[in-house]
């Protein structure tokens, strides 16, 4: 079992080692938006284009022959346009990010534009730009698409799952773990004995302990995840937090019990001219700020450490001239080098701070009240 | 903000809720609930193992302290018994003394006794030979003085002058 398990894990990368080498020789050369990255305009752009999801794994570019090359591989697009479901690989856009490709799918035209899958409008042969650079003859699809995002999302799940479920077997054998299990072994104790049982109480952490551990492990793996240079930007995006948020917030709201939500709209011992001013209060807190302040502060954080990291690197390119070639690089690498220590550890704290929220949010819904 | 919420993306929060529900539903089943449940069974084992120790290590000390009880019982028994048998043998000696003394007195008076009268018997038994010797002997010479008439008249003589001395 053991032996088929590495031998799938072995294939796994070498499937993707493969791919992105086949791929490679596939992805025609002939995209020059995305030219090299020089002025601080440009790295602007392109920190901000890291930001957003995008519709095809990019791994680095190069110029050959006067022409722009990209090395990666497409991820496939699936859209919910007005005549329903359609798919297609995202090579078909050949890295047009400014709505210059149109792709036509089933008598419907696609193009993208900043990372946006955007339907044309009948008849519209091309897309019309508006003084805001709006599209004007388009409208957005639902993007249901296997993203940047979503598959490190899958990939991240996959690993998880492995790791995990053979740690999950290893106990039917024996006590303690071996090998890798040793290692995950006590995060999980972590995240139970400092986690979940402080802030949930002995009476019911049980419950929670699996959304918490999920959470904790997903939110970690892939902070970390956006710190290799595969360029993923999972818990930087609004939606990923924002379900995550969301799910703290269902699980709080569904297990809040009798005292809880007393305490929420009908507060006990103050005067009864403030319970309905203090009811608005909670109720705010309860569905607004606790689920704000868990996605806000994931998204600003990972998304702020990228900016930073990013900008330390570009100053290889935009303090050239003022501290040479030489200068300019060792200042970069050095400031990146301990900037991307404290993300390092930044990634931890902040899977450390959600799993941590989301269970005193729990913990206080669920908490029993001595009755006075 | 408008950029904002121009970039959350509506497509990427569904198929995230959608993969995020799958893989809590999937890790809870094979692997939170079978890792929680045999760690909570591993950390029962611990206290039981640990609270079994602390038992027989209570145990231990009270067999201990009842052994030790038992022992000084033992000993304080021993002394009784070797000072009630130091006692008995010196009353037994002293007694055996005192008996044989007595009968040593005893047999020291009779023997004394049996001497005195052996002694007075001794005597009187000479007292009466004596006498019947000394009879004897003056019947001869009384019958040798009186044979001849001369003797008998110097004798009624000799006595009728020693009578006179007197």
């Amino acid at each position: 079992m053991k032996i088929a398990q590495k031998s799938i894990k072995t294939y796994l990368f070498a499937l993707l080692a493969l791919l992105s080498l086949t791929l490679q020789a596939k992805e025609p050369a002939n995209s020059h938006d995305a030219g090299e990255v020089d002025t601080k305009e440009e790295v602007k752009d392109y920190i901000v284009h890291h930001l957003k999801d995008s519709h095809d794994f990019h791994l680095f570019s190069y110029t050959s022959d006067g022409q722009r090359k990209h090395v990666g591989f497409p991820l496939p697009v699936i859209v919910w346009s007005s005549e329903g479901l359609v798919t297609f690989m995202s090579s078909e856009f050949h890295h047009d990010d400014n709505g210059h490709v149109i792709v036509e799918k089933g008598g419907l035209k696609f193009t993208k534009i900043h990372s946006k899958i955007y339907e044309l409008e009948e008849g519209a042969a091309e897309v019309a730009f508006d003084a805001d650079h709006h599209a004007t003859n388009a409208h957005k699809v639902l993007d249901l698409s296997i993203t940047k995002s979503v598959f490190g999302v899958l990939l991240v799940g996959l690993l998880m799952f492995l790791g995990f479920s053979s740690l999950a077997k290893q106990y039917k054998k024996k006590q303690v773990p071996t090998g890798f299990g040793r290692v995950l072994e006590p995060l999980v104790l972590y995240v139970r004995d400092e986690i979940a049982r402080p802030n949930i109480g002995e009476k019911h952490y049980r419950r929670f302990t699996g959304y918490l551990l999920t959470v904790f492990f997903f939110i970690w793996i892939l902070n970390l995840l956006g710190l290799t240079p595969l360029g993923f930007n999972v818990t930087g995006q609004l939606a990923v937090t924002a379900c995550l948020a969301i799910f703290t917030l269902i699980i709080y709201t569904a297990s809040g019990n009798k005292d809880y939500w007393g305490h929420v709209l009908w507060m006990p011992g103050v005067p009864v001219f403030v319970k309905p001013v203090l009811a608005i209060i909670e109720l705010a807190g309860h569905f607004l700020i606790k689920p704000f302040s868990l996605l806000v502060r994931l998204f600003a954080n990972i998304s702020a450490g990228h900016i930073v990291v990013m900008s330390l690197i570009a100053i290889m390119f935009t303090l050239k001239s003022e501290l040479t070639v030489v200068g300019a690089t060792g200042l970069s690498l050095v400031l990146s080098f301990f900037i991307t220590l404290i993300e390092v550890l930044v990634a931890f704290l902040q899977a450390y701070i959600f799993t941590m929220l989301s269970a005193l949010f729990i913990g206080m819904a669920v908490e029993e009240h001595d009755h006075h | 903000m408008e950029t904002l919420l121009n970039d959350f993306s509506p497509g990427l929060f569904i198929v995230q809720t959608i993969l995020l529900l799958g893989l809590i539903f999937l890790l809870v089943k094979f692997a939170w609930k079978p890792i929680l449940t045999s760690l909570n069974e591993r950390e029962e084992g611990i206290q039981n193992a640990l609270d079994a120790a602390e038992n027989a290590k209570k145990e231990m000390e009270n067999l201990n302290a009842d052994n030790e009880r038992l022992l000084k019982e033992a000993r304080a028994e021993r002394e009784t018994m070797l000072k009630e048998a130091r006692e008995m043998k010196d009353k037994i000696i002293s007694d055996a003394t005192e008996e044989a003394n007595a009968k040593a007195g005893k047999l020291i008076e009779q023997a004394q006794a049996a001497i005195e009268t052996e002694k007075k018997a001794a005597m009187a038994e000479l007292k009466t030979h004596v006498a019947s010797l000394s009879i004897d002997i003056a019947e001869k010479v009384v019958k040798g003085e009186l044979s001849d008439k001369k003797k008998q008249l110097a004798l009624v003589d000799s006595m009728i002058g020693d009578a006179t001395l007197n």
